[in-house]
């Protein structure tokens, strides 16, 4: 089955977005003692943005760690990012850069922890976004 | 990484030498690099371009716009001299104090820049009467009293709290008129300016609110509840307050209505920053698509893919794949 992969922080913004989300969902581990994750199923990417707008430092490097497994990057199909549109231009800009890299469409972007709005769009929209791509 | 739950509680009772290799929070180094590398002086932006087009508004609207800029001003001089300085005081890391300095500092730079925009395009007659009205506008000086009254009593918890809702709710009802010119390709050098304090201001919200978390998540279960209460219990005050705020400025120009969707918008934010569930509903928060567009460049994009019939969306084209980071 098709799940969501997420990434993160301390700060676990990301993390009580995909909670809400309730779906099947797999972290990427945010120290590197934990071991890398290896996935064998479709996925769709959470990510939030870090940085100061630069393109380059955007995405958490945890996850550049995870998408430079070919395997793993193979079966991305689509990202949602988190952000805040204070940061202008760069508001989830992780989500971008991801999308480009690895030619998949960015879906969603959502703020800090999202709100009842995103959660209702990203389960509406994920389902059918698994349906027509089956 | 992290200092035992115990001791991460206490406040610092002296001062060490900080050692920046050894972190108990690395969410301290991660922000000191951010907020370092956002480092600005309000001497970077060109005003003196807005000089024609500040020229092209009406008596009533330049008035306006000092206005609402001394009362940022004032918010800005309030957090740098007596909120961070007083986080300071609650800091449980070195780093976290470190971080705090920097955050002072730049809401001084912050007030100071409000100053150069007035030194560039107003009359200084026209700004000395701002800032008596700003001293006698009993909404402005209300939320000042509001916020301070939480920094003199010595709750670390509802200071956080304060100082989260300052940053992160309580600046928008002023953020709101640069957007607004901007969007009406007016003082756009200006909003430059501007944006580089609401990027400075998300960080510190996003901070301090982290800060909280860690605290709150440490106490007992009653406590949690009761501070839960008090948060929600201020930025109820201080809603009321913004609202009428709001009215007092916007009223004459129209534009009321769309800014409070705009307060509703940041405080579900705010709350976010600290933890909370976000309060207001989205009907109303739809703040005015050109608002957020002048916000955030490129926010207009179609990037909700699942709301779009799909095939307007274009994945961009490849990138270099080269860079050091990336091994594909």
């Amino acid at each position: 089955m098709a799940e969501l992969v997420y990434f993160s922080t301390k700060s676990g913004n990301t993390r009580r977005f995909v909670e809400k989300l309730g779906l099947s969902a797999k972290r990427i581990p945010l120290s590197r003692d934990d071991g890398p994750l290896r996935v064998d199923q479709p996925y769709i990417l959470v990510v939030p943005t870090y940085g100061d707008g630069d393109p380059m430092s955007s995405v958490p490097p945890q996850v550049i760690r995870f998408l430079n497994d070919a395997h793993n990057r193979s079966l991305i199909r689509g990202v949602i990012a988190g952000g805040n549109t204070n940061f202008g231009a760069a508001f989830g800009l992780a989500g971008r850069v991801i999308a480009q890299k690895c030619q998949v469409p960015l879906l969603y972007r959502f703020e800090l922890m999202g709100t009842d709005e995103d959660v209702h769009r990203v389960l509406a929209g994920v389902k059918e976004f698994w349906k027509r791509s089956a | 990484m992290d200092m035992p739950a115990t001791s991460a509680a206490r406040r610092l009772s002296r001062v060490d030498a900080i050692n920046w290799n050894r972190l108990q929070d690395d969410k301290d180094l991660e922000v000191w690099n951010r907020l370092t590398g956002n480092f600005w002086l309000p001497e970077k932006i060109p005003l003196s371009n807005d000089i024609p087009s500040w020229n092209t508004l009406t008596e009533h609207e330049q008035q306006l716009t000092i206005r609402v800029f001394t009362g940022l001003t004032l918010l800005d001089t309030i957090q740098g001299t007596v909120g961070a300085p007083a986080l300071i005081e609650d800091a449980v890391t070195p780093h976290e104090e470190a971080v705090l300095t920097n955050v002072s500092f730049m809401e001084s730079v912050h007030a100071r820049s409000y100053s150069s925009i007035f030194s560039t395009l107003c009359a200084t007659r026209d700004v000395d009467d701002a800032y008596r009205w700003s001293e006698e506008n009993p909404f402005l000086q209300k939320k000042a009293e509001l916020i301070l009254e939480r920094y003199r009593a010595e709750d670390p918890l509802m200071r956080k709290v304060a100082s989260t809702f300052l940053e992160s709710f309580l600046f928008y009802s002023g953020f709101y008129l640069p957007m607004y010119w901007s969007s009406r390709a007016k003082l756009t050098n200006t909003a430059d300016l501007i944006r580089l304090i609401i990027r400075d201001e998300a960080i510190h919200g996003y901070y301090i609110g982290y800060k909280f978390q860690r605290q709150l998540a440490q106490q007992p279960q009653e406590r949690q509840e009761e501070i839960k209460a008090y948060a929600f219990e201020l930025l109820f005050e201080l809603y009321e307050n913004e609202v009428k705020y709001t009215e007092a400025l916007y009223d004459d120009v129209g534009l009321t209505e769309d800014v409070k969707k705009f307060l509703h918008y940041n405080a579900n934010k705010a709350l976010m920053n600290l933890g909370f569930e976000a309060l207001f509903p989205s009907s109303v928060t739809d703040v005015s698509p050109a608002i957020l567009a002048a916000l955030s460049p490129g926010s207009d994009e179609n990037h909700d893919f699942f709301s779009g019939s799909g095939s307007s969306y274009v994945i961009g084209k490849t990138v270099s794949t080269e860079d050091e980071d990336w091994a594909f």
